[in-house]
């Protein structure tokens, strides 16, 4: 995984509470066995007129021009503005790879829905809850100036705007240590392997029908 | 000091150790498998030349990616084929069991774990899909988890968990006739809310929850996620020992009596504390439809869409707005002038025995109506199908109208050829009504099997209740 310690972005401002990660990768990619090449089809109901398959050249599709992202203001944004429950529903972690692979590197809402946040550390993209007035107050600020970046500094866990405001933000100190470092949590969970096989045997004992 | 919940209970018993900021390792005992969000984690595991920690507590069986008709025939779609065929080269390989196409356990992942006895009380489940909550109903500490939490199954047998808090939904008294677990759970998430329950485990309890059979429970636990809990969980009592007794992975003659013992201590204590209690009143839950794009978006059948006019926030009133617009819905339109285009019984809500009978029994002596272009049964594992066919519960379908179909997920999230065109319009027993969940542009209606019955054959919603 790759670290991640600072990141200044263009923001893109998504209007909608509850966007469910249908909505962010639709199932039929989901038939891809493939962790990358989901960045065309991110939102992909939303942002094109003709219907999506796996395998078609998505360049020649027709963009939705309403659409935030096919807004020219907006097509270099890598920090996702959003409203509460994001990333609601299916546990697809093709939700988190589409937004990565398109380019995002966080996403700042209100609240997100808990398998999409748990997924997001996996991947190198930073989930950050701020308080609705603050999102509130950066979406004024989004959509108001165009070319509208913020900073994210996670070492000192604060999203930072260009003239100087911070807000501070809370994460999990294992999930900062491991972003930071780009950690591989599986390297770290196997350093505790006699700890796991120690369990086993006190667990084979009391529930003997689980081994 | 306080007692301890039941999630308390199983997740306590599951730790191997705690970081100092709460971040515990918990140890899995089942990781059931499916094609969709394994094949990246089996990579995964090949490329840092890892082997599964305990290959033996691993089941898998292809379902979302399938078809319903003519399975025996293979898949005609070459990438789905690829990976459904990537899933049983990856099991072969490692000596993972699979219950392949044709065989007759293969069915939903979510349906077949119960019916195999995979799933058992007490344990700790997971498995790369947000339904897994499915096997709460068990008193089982079921997740859905990503795939590189998959990976990290595989690898250790643990999951990183941080502990969630605990919330209990009770629904007291007992709910009137017609009214079923899908309605009961529908009114729960139109209570507390699509994010009412995240960062919690959800545990359902009351008078109506008690009288629900393990078919029941399965579909109250199955929507904890719609409701935003990770995990649902039910107490274990004499309907759920019953239910797992002679199941094929079930423990041991001589296992029984020990395990039946330790679980009859999963229940929450009387002296447990919640975070967060919420009480319903099971006589006041009549049968439910959604409205809208989100599985909140629910009123009893006798209700009304919405009116954004008349709603103070506004969020909450561009969200009704957006979402009765793509529905092609009207403000203040009665739920039961709704015509319908299609019909879905199935998914891993509702597509076990119990729901096919009360659709069935709906169904019998009657004829979907004219207007309905396809009314769809999709039974959640072959055995299912077999028993329904051994009750003639096919016959009553096909002779009313319905398609008898292969088991699978089919057209709750419309991988496989089951979809919805752009505009129509589905009473679905399903679990969510995103945008596009069924098929791009489709409008979908979730309701429980005796309405979804009976809409198909009114041609528009009605009450079961006075059908």
């Amino acid at each position: 995984m790759d670290k991640f310690t600072t990141h200044t972005g263009l923001v893109a401002p998504l209007d909608r509470a509850n966007v469910d990660t249908d909505a962010i990768i639709p199932k039929q990619y989901l038939k891809s066995i493939k962790r990358s090449g989901y960045g065309p089809t991110l939102f992909d109901e939303w942002r094109y007129h003709e219907p999506g398959e796996p395998g078609m050249d998505h360049s020649t599709r027709t963009p939705r021009a309403d659409f935030l992202l096919n807004l020219p203001r907006y097509a270099e944004a890598s920090v996702l503005l959003a409203r509460e429950n994001f990333g609601c529903g299916s546990s697809r972690e093709h939700a988190v790879w589409a937004l990565t692979n398109y380019g995002f590197k966080v996403v700042l809402a209100p609240s997100f829905a808990d398998i999409f946040f748990n997924n997001s550390f996996k991947n190198g993209l930073l989930p950050i809850e701020l308080e609705a007035a603050v999102i509130d107050q950066l979406f004024d600020a989004a959509e108001a100036e165009e070319g509208y970046q913020l900073t994210v500094d996670l070492e000192a866990q604060q999203v930072k705007t260009a003239d100087g405001q911070t807000f501070d933000f809370e994460v999990d100190e294992f999930r900062k240590y491991c972003l930071l470092n780009g950690l591989d949590d599986i390297g770290l969970t196997l350093q505790h392997a006699d700890a796991i096989k120690a369990f086993e045997v006190q667990h084979k004992q009391a529930a003997s029908w689980l081994f | 000091m306080a007692g301890k919940t039941l999630y308390d209970k199983v997740f306590d018993a599951h730790v191997v150790r705690s970081e100092a900021d709460g971040t515990a390792l918990l140890y899995i005992d089942r990781h059931l498998v499916h094609e969709v969000t394994s094949p990246q984690a089996f990579e995964g595991l090949k490329l840092s030349g890892r082997k599964p920690w305990r290959t033996e507590t691993m089941i898998a069986v292809p379902d979302h990616n399938i078809p319903t008709i003519d399975q025996a025939k293979g898949i005609s779609d070459p990438i789905a084929r690829l990976q459904v065929e990537t899933l049983g080269n990856n099991c072969s390989e490692l000596g993972i069991t699979e219950f392949n196409i044709g065989d007759p356990r293969q069915g939903i992942v979510h349906v077949m774990g119960p019916e195999q006895g995979v799933t058992l009380p007490g344990m700790t489940v997971v498995c790369g899909d947000s339904h897994t909550s499915t096997h709460g109903a068990f008193g089982a500490l079921a997740h859905g988890i990503g795939t590189s939490e998959v990976e990290h199954v595989m690898a250790t047998q643990c999951l990183i968990q941080k502990k969630m808090k605990n919330m209990r939904v009770n629904v007291n008294g007992k709910a009137g006739p017609g009214v079923t677990a899908k309605d009961i759970v529908l009114a729960i998430i139109g209570e507390i809310g699509t994010a009412g329950g995240t960062g919690y485990a959800l545990e359902f309890a009351g008078e109506a929850i008690r009288d629900l059979s393990m078919e029941g429970r399965m579909t109250v636990c199955n929507m904890a996620i719609e409701g935003g809990a990770r995990a649902g969980m039910i107490a274990v009592d004499d309907i759920t020992i019953d239910y797992v007794k002679g199941r094929p992975y079930a423990p041991s003659a001589e296992q029984w009596e020990a395990a039946v013992s330790a679980w009859r201590d999963l229940h929450s204590d009387a002296d447990a504390v919640f975070d967060l209690e919420v009480n319903l009143d099971a006589a006041s839950i009549i049968p439910q439809v959604t409205w809208g794009t989100s599985p909140e978006m629910v009123v009893p059948v006798n209700g009304m869409t919405p009116d954004p006019a008349v709603e103070r926030d506004a969020t909450k009133a561009s969200g009704i707005r957006g979402a009765l617009e793509y529905m092609g819905l009207e403000a203040n339109v009665p739920l039961t002038e709704v015509q319908l285009d299609k019909v879905f019984i199935g998914s891993c809500t509702n597509s076990r025995i119990e729901d096919l009978r009360a659709a069935a029994a709906v169904a019998e002596g009657r004829q979907v109506a004219d207007t309905i272009k396809l009314a769809m049964v999709v039974p959640g594992s072959g055995l299912v199908k077999l028993q329904a066919e051994a009750e003639g519960l096919d016959k009553i379908f096909t002779a009313a109208g319905f398609e008898w179909r292969e088991p699978g997920c089919s057209m709750c999230l419309a991988m496989n050829a089951d979809r919805l065109a752009p505009g129509e319009r589905c009473a679905s027993t399903s679990n969510r009504n995103f945008e596009g969940r069924q098929g791009q542009g489709g409008r979908t209606h979730l309701v429980s099997p005796a309405m979804a019955a009976a809409a198909a054959v009114a041609g528009h919603f009605v009450d079961v209740r006075q059908f």
